[in-house]
């Protein structure tokens, strides 16, 4: 009885020392993806900065300027003026949707049931 | 365990026997039980303190050990935890009101050199020079030949120049990583932006710092980890900054103007929207300051907030409302304005000469800008009382606004504050504050009469200030700017819908060595729209303008000033959103007392 209770708990020691070392290996693996990920996080905000950057670059009012005077043609873009507000009431109201008008005089009252 | 009787019956008889006290035996067996007795419990609590003290022995040597490891051990950045520090950015963003950038940073590389690496000294000082025109041939060469073994060439390079670089394909030029700042605007609100620069200097990374402006005056928050890169948020709204900047430029020119300025301020939060001083620069590029002459000539100075100037008739308002909040007057009261006026050796005389009196309503008087009548309501008020109210305005210290040279511009004061003084600070002379100034202290007597404080930080809510005048007082101060403007020296002002009201204000320019230029002034127009309901404040200074047109020089604000700053009102209202309105009468808005 005994040594059964040795071998078993020689066992018990032996599966939990393989349990230790796969979760061992497992931590280090799941760090390394993760400082994996988090470089390339990094280089994607980064490259996301060069873009917001050029975006602003891009679309600062001197240039946007220069090229509505240059796309005049195309484009006849004016700066807002007062006159450019509307009203609510100068939208025209949507017109109601005509159906068909159909003869119901002589029907049955479940002939004008759909 | 056997014990020893205490009266051993053999030893008991045997001192019996010999006429002995059988009690002494006994007494010397409980001895003896005695002492055995202490030696066990002795031996026990040695025991027991030799345990004690192994535990407290190997507690020690675990917490020595402990420390003695981390102390020789390498640090190492904790993985797991969630964003690493790495990956924020060195310097926060600037961005507008809208969430436009107005300055960002950008990842590039430095160049320096080591002379003892470098294979062809000569070919790759020919070669730099050829890439950078602000480099010299022979001024590298001794660089690169010299005894020196590290050389910086360039703080920041483009992509393109690093590649250039690295096609020269020598190996004793160097790249180091470098985080340059970027505005991508150009010059646009470069005065409130300011600049940077490096500050503690490697070659795998440099400390980026605000030089000026916003970039020093904030130059802890942008730099601090804690906020995690959260972006600055200014008041100004990119679109607006614009559009002011383009029409002040054009207006400059048109008006042959050495300087200009504006502020466009909330009337209610003192959030600025817009603020230019031109001419300006590019704060990609800093220029670096004069060395000689004035700095007031330098592109780098801020005419808006560090220029402080007399800014004329615009200050006549400050008078006739505080003589309406103390009761001295109302709207329609007829004052003394009978010109010239004499004042112990001193005369003051109206514009050209022109005599408006005997006598004028307050209204009339600042309609016409009559410095007479404006100085007989300051003698009315006193000087006392004109002080405490220029300071209720702020005009007394300098602008709370949040840029790194505001604190230096302090108001210039008459050094002894005496009667004649009074009279010349109420028509806005012998005192010179900044554009900024005035444009609070507008803010503050038209929006109802609460004290504003300038500011460039977004507001979402409105904390309302200290009350300067009645509401009442500051509806009559609306309606007779407005009057100013429909029939007075502002005519040009007028925007059909946006019912602006304002003050001009021409100032005379002192000379540097005492005493005033003929035919040199400050054109000031102080407006706030719309004026039933007002808004915005809006202050454009121009800086010696002259306006030539007609046959001869014209040098007023009404003919300067005011016009820019309607076309600025006309651009930039239906941007902010105000929808043109009617307005309704002016009558109702002036008070009777």
């Amino acid at each position: 009885m005994r040594s059964f209770g040795f071998v078993l708990s020689i066992l018990a020691v032996m599966g939990l020392a393989f349990w230790a070392y796969s979760e061992n290996y497992k931590t280090q693996k799941a760090l390394k993806d993760l400082s994996k990920l988090q470089h390339e996080i990094a280089a994607l905000r980064d490259a996301r900065a060069v873009l917001r950057a050029e975006w602003a670059y891009l679309n600062r009012p001197d240039r946007l300027r220069d090229l509505i005077g240059l796309n005049w043609q195309s484009l006849e873009l004016v700066p807002l003026t007062p006159q450019q507000f509307g009203r609510v009431e100068q939208i025209a109201y949507p017109k109601p949707t005509l159906v068909e008008p159909v003869d119901v005089v002589g029907l049955q009252p479940e002939e004008l049931l759909p | 365990m056997s014990r020893v009787p205490l009266r051993p019956l053999a030893r008991i008889l045997e001192a019996r026997r010999k006429g002995e006290n059988p009690d002494a035996i006994e007494r010397e067996n409980i001895r003896l039980r005695h002492e055995e007795m202490r030696d066990r419990a002795r031996q026990r609590a040695e025991g027991r303190l030799l345990v004690m003290g192994i535990f407290f022995f190997c507690a020690f040597t675990v917490v020595g050990a402990r420390m003695g490891l981390l102390a020789a051990s390498v640090p190492e950045e904790p993985r797991t935890s969630g964003i690493g520090s790495d990956i924020t950015a060195q310097r926060a963003d600037i961005v507008d009101r809208n969430g436009k950038i107005l300055a960002t940073n950008l990842r590039t590389h430095s160049l320096y050199a080591q002379p003892p690496l470098m294979v062809d000294p000569k070919g790759a000082a020919a070669a730099l020079a050829a890439i950078f025109p602000d480099l010299k041939e022979a001024e590298l060469l001794p660089l690169f030949t010299g005894k020196r073994k590290f050389v910086w060439i360039k703080k920041v390079l483009s992509p393109e120049q690093q590649q250039m670089v690295h096609d020269i394909g020598e190996p004793g030029l160097l790249f180091g990583p470098r985080e340059m700042r970027l505005y991508p605007n150009g010059a646009l609100a470069s005065h409130i932006l300011g600049g940077y620069g490096f500050g503690r200097e490697g070659v795998y990374a440099a400390e980026v710092i605000g030089t000026a402006g916003v970039e020093k005056a904030f130059d802890t928050f942008l730099r601090d980890p804690a906020e995690n890169g959260r972006p600055l948020e200014l008041s100004l709204d990119l679109t607006i900054q614009a559009a002011v900047e383009e029409i002040l430029f054009g207006g400059m020119k048109i008006m042959n103007a050495k300087g200009a300025a504006a502020v466009m301020m909330d009337a209610y939060t003192g959030e600025i929207i817009a603020m230019a001083s031109l001419p300006d620069f590019d704060p990609n590029d800093r220029p670096v300051p004069l060395t000689e002459g004035d700095q007031s000539d330098s592109p780098l100075f801020n005419r808006a907030v560090q220029g402080v100037y007399e800014l004329g008739s615009t200050f006549k308002i400050f008078a006739a409302a505080q003589a309406m909040e103390l009761g001295l007057v109302n709207a329609n009261t007829m004052v003394d304005a009978d010109a010239p006026m004499k004042w112990g050796k001193h005369s003051i005389k109206e514009f050209r000469n022109h005599n408006y009196g005997p006598y004028l309503s307050v209204t009339d008087v600042i309609v016409k800008s009559s410095n007479v009548g404006t100085a007989k309501m300051a003698l009315q008020i006193g000087q006392k009382r004109q002080k405490e109210f220029l300071a209720a305005l702020g005009f007394f210290e300098p602008t709370p606004v949040e840029l790194f040279e505001a604190p230096y511009a302090k108001p210039l004061l008459p050094r002894h504050w005496s009667d004649i003084h009074t009279i010349t600070a109420s028509y806005g002379h012998g005192l010179s504050a900044s554009p900024l100034h005035l444009a609070a202290a507008y803010a503050t007597i038209t929006n109802g009469g609460t004290k504003v404080a300038p500011t460039l930080l977004k507001r979402e809510y409105r904390i309302p200030g200290a009350r300067v005048v009645s509401r009442d007082v500051s509806a009559a101060t609306r309606a007779m700017l407005r009057a100013v403007v429909t029939r007075g020296t502002a005519s040009f002002g007028d925007v059909p819908g946006y019912a602006v009201a304002g003050k001009t204000g021409t100032a005379d320019k002192p000379r540097p060595r005492g005493g005033y230029y003929d035919d040199k002034v400050i054109a000031t127009f102080a407006s706030v729209f719309p004026a039933h309901d007002p808004k915005y404040v809006l202050i454009v200074t121009l800086d010696e303008p002259v306006e030539t047109s007609g046959t001869k020089p014209r040098r007023t604000a009404g003919w300067t000033a005011v016009p820019v700053a309607a076309e600025i009102v006309r651009r930039t209202a239906p941007l902010l959103g105000l929808r043109p309105e009617i307005e309704p009468g002016t009558e109702r808005l002036v008070s009777t007392r």
